[in-house]
């Protein structure tokens, strides 16, 4: 996972993704139509709270932390993302837009996929995006057990 | 010299010097009296402490006294005290520490060396007994119970008569005594005269024998003895099924009956109170006005209060319902696996001295039958 | 059954079982804002027992009270014994607030040690959550001191938050060995945490160990224990080779007081440490 992608690999990489692996091929080909290789130096955001969810990442090196902001705690880190994760499923459904501050922690290496792109391709091939769905569920429903646990403020009590 | 086995008879009349007898070989008697309208144990001097030509009338929820027509001393069943005040009191002193420049010093309190003989123990509360000695015993036998038990004399009577709230034979705890006395007592009224057959269970029962007078018991009083047993279990007020009572009430953690039991259980720990097995405590350091010495003190507890399973974050069982579980299972299933025997022993206390009179006979039964399949399991999402 | 008076032989001479045993603080260290590390050596008398890693003392401020507190060194006897306090209470606000030099008491040592033979030759998961790595540092120690015989050890631990950590620099120092994995994750965290932030759960993804060969040991909130658990299960370690401290309100710490019950088994006594094979059932019921 550690190893360096080069940009004419983007293809074939997103296929090697734990997230995509074992995809159906027309999927993943449909995907990488626009999946372009991005880096982020340390501190640097990959996408902000109110901003449209116009893309989705497949992690392949780095942290990434997922923030909030409250004014009497200042800034918040609610999860980190690492190698073989994905970042972000707002780009799915309206109004399209990102629900929180994603930042680099360390040098950070992802595809991003083009949110237009996947949405087509899910209404074009709906039995593949389904099973890409099967694959989103899980990533959200993790983020509300961790939600949950802070909110029981287990460790606090 | 009566040795173990000794069969006796004990004339009405020479009942005060039975009391004499056990005053004399060094023991004070604590026996039945009556007391705020109930027959309770405490200190006996003379015979006229008992409760002659009494009788209870017990309920759910309910105890009254009435008069005999007859001079019976033991006419009677079980109140709300039990032995296990005498041997593992309401409160008790573990310890006294005193500051000593920057530490202390432990003083463990030192034991009770009396001995005492409790008079009228019944068949439930001598099977009582045996199961708070295995709860105190152990890695860490409690030196204060055992103390306490080691200087014990324990005159059994066999009960003449069951109580509305009895279910001794559903525990195979009485109501005849088989052991655990050093005399047992058997009261005879009718044909043949008012009085006792006498039967020596150790060496310092027969010692006592000796200081009273006797006569060998006649071929009669021994038959007489077993029809009064036979009688008193033939009209047990309730019965409990127990029948793989051990696995049910695990089993069974989410019946509907706990939450129905729980809209009347009051969480009042009377039971818990009035139960002659029933061990929980809790210790609480009493400093001195100088906070120069402080006392250690062990004071009884109950599963029913609120802080019982207190962790920081909140009690574990804070509903009503998981509270009456935990001790309806404790008593009469998960105390199997701790001590190799039931917490129950029949005697219906808790029945009586319930104050909106739930009955754990019907409380079994209820969870004895199958939840309505059409109720999912709480705790499902 | 015999009743008589000489039926039964009184106690003597044994030490009374609720009798604390005076020891004097030769230290205390802060390791968050509410917890603290105190270090008890006898004071003049004979020690207490030599405990193993898991066990723990019920611990005893004069005039105040005492509190169960796990033993979270593994020095062996007679080192000086180390608890790890958080004050949330009157007895713990009363050891959190020591001075070196006071004495304090302590009877012990109770319960259950943490098993390490069925790990012997096998890959070792340490998994703690918050004031749950307590017990858990003597049996790392102990993990450590006997390295060969066991296979891959990993730890995973979860804190509330980058200054609830304990342990601070042994933390460090496991992190740099090369015969141990450590990871670290927090509930959440501020800019200065470069970390992990998730739960303990998300660690799991990342453990680099043969799980059908795996035995795990938890310590943590009661939740993160059943989650972690299930998880772990579902990753292939068996149910018998995962082992978990519980906790619940004790008094006594002799299986005398009633109030550690849980299901049939005293906390005290059968426990702190079980198999998750003896709890699943019970864990998965309210307000046992």
């Amino acid at each position: 996972m550690t190893e360096p992608l080069h940009r004419h690999e983007s293809a074939l990489r997103i296929a090697d993704h734990p997230f995509l692996r074992g995809l159906d091929p027309s999927l993943i080909e449909s995907l990488s139509e626009q999946a372009v290789e991005r880096d982020f130096d340390p501190g640097e955001f990959l996408l902000r709270d109110g901003e449209t969810a116009d893309g989705c990442y497949l992690v392949f090196h780095g942290k990434i932390a997922l923030e909030v902001s409250a004014p009497d705690r200042g800034r918040l880190t609610i999860q980190t993302v690492g190698p073989g994760e994905i970042l972000g499923w707002s780009w799915l459904t309206p109004p399209y837009r990102w629900q929180v501050d994603a930042r680099a922690l360390k040098h950070v290496r992802v595809v991003r996929l083009d949110a237009g792109v996947l949405r087509r391709t899910f209404t074009e091939l709906p039995e593949a995006g389904y099973q890409f769905l099967l694959r989103l569920l899980p990533v959200v429903a993790h983020r509300l057990e961790n939600t949950r646990i802070q909110l029981l403020d287990v460790h606090g009590v | 010299m009566a040795s173990v086995g000794d069969r006796r008879r004990i004339d009405r009349g020479s009942f005060p010097a039975l009391l004499a007898a056990l005053r004399s070989e060094g023991y004070r008697v604590l026996g039945p009296t009556l007391r705020d309208a109930a027959i309770v144990y405490d200190e006996i001097t003379t015979e006229a402490d008992l409760p002659i030509g009494w009788t209870d009338r017990q309920g759910p929820g309910t105890y009254r006294l009435e008069r005999r027509n007859d001079g019976a001393l033991f006419g009677y069943t079980v109140g709300p005290s039990s032995w296990k005040r005498q041997l593992f009191p309401a409160r008790e002193r573990l310890w006294t520490a005193r500051r000593t420049g920057e530490g202390f010093e432990v003083a463990p309190e030192p034991p009770d060396e009396r001995p005492v003989a409790i008079l009228g123990a019944r068949a439930c509360e001598i099977a009582a007994i045996a199961v708070t000695d295995r709860v105190f015993d152990g890695a860490h036998r409690d030196p204060g119970y055992y103390a306490r038990r080691g200087r014990l004399f324990v005159v059994a009577v066999q009960c003449g008569q069951a109580g509305a709230t009895c279910f001794c034979t559903s525990m195979n705890t009485g109501p005849g005594v088989t052991g655990g006395f050093d005399l047992s007592l058997t009261e005879i009224l009718g044909p043949g005269g008012h009085r006792f057959l006498a039967v020596v269970g150790s060496e310092a029962g027969g010692r006592v024998l000796d200081r009273v007078p006797t006569v060998p018991a006649g071929d009669e009083d021994g038959p007489a003895a077993e029809a009064i047993v036979a009688r008193t279990a033939a009209s047990m007020g309730r019965s409990m099924d127990t029948t793989g009572i051990r696995e049910l009430l695990p089993s069974r953690p989410e019946h509907p009956r706990w939450e129905v039991v729980a809209r009347r259980c009051l969480a009042c720990t009377n039971c818990t109170m009035v139960c002659p097995t029933c061990f929980c405590s809790t210790t609480e350091e009493v400093p001195s006005l100088d906070a120069e010495q402080v006392e250690r003190w062990r004071r009884w507890d109950s599963c029913f209060n609120s802080q019982f399973s207190q962790l920081h974050g909140g009690s574990v069982r804070q509903s009503t319902q998981s509270r009456y579980r935990q001790w309806l299972t404790h008593k009469l299933s998960t105390w199997h696996d701790q001590f190799g025997t039931s917490g129950c022993v029949g005697c219906g206390r808790c029945i009586t001295w319930c104050p909106v009179g739930i009955d754990l006979t019907e409380e079994v039964a209820a969870i004895r039958t199958p939840a309505p399949t059409a109720t999912a399991p709480r705790g499902t999402p | 059954m015999g009743s008589s008076p000489a039926a039964v032989a009184p106690v003597g001479g044994a030490r009374h079982p609720y009798a604390p045993t005076p020891y004097r603080v030769l230290s205390r260290v802060s390791e968050t804002a509410d917890t603290v590390t105190i270090t008890l050596a006898p004071a003049g008398g004979a020690p207490i027992d030599a405990h193993r890693p898991g066990q723990f003392n019920m611990v005893y401020a004069f005039g105040v009270g005492e509190v169960a507190v796990s033993i979270s060194d593994g020095g062996r006897f007679p080192a000086p014994l180390v608890h790890t306090v958080r004050s949330v209470g009157k007895v713990t606000h009363a050891l959190a607030g020591v001075v070196p030099g006071q004495v304090l008491g302590v009877r012990g040592p109770y319960g259950r040690p943490w098993p390490t033979e069925p790990a012997e030759g096998r890959d070792v998961l340490v998994v703690g959550g918050g004031l749950g790595l307590a017990p858990l540092r003597p049996l790392l120690q102990e993990l450590l001191a006997h390295r060969e015989r066991f296979g891959r050890v990993e730890v995973i631990y979860g804190a509330r938050s980058p200054k609830d950590l304990l342990y601070y620099p042994e933390i460090q120092s496991w992190r740099q060995r090369t015969d141990l994995r450590m990871q670290v994750t927090v509930d959440a965290a501020g800019r200065d945490w470069y970390g992990d932030v998730g739960l303990v759960t998300a660690r799991l993804a990342d453990v680099r160990l043969d799980m059908a060969r795996t035995v795990a040991y938890l310590c943590g909130p009661e939740i993160m224990m059943r989650t972690t658990a299930r998880d772990l299960v579902d990753r292939g370690i068996p149910e018998e080779a995962i082992w978990l401290s519980l906790e619940r309100n004790m008094k006594c710490a002799i299986a005398q007081c009633g109030h550690c019950q849980f299901g049939p088994v005293f906390v005290c006594r059968d426990g702190p440490v079980f198999a998750y094979r003896d709890l699943r059932r019970l864990l998965a019921v309210r307000e046992v």
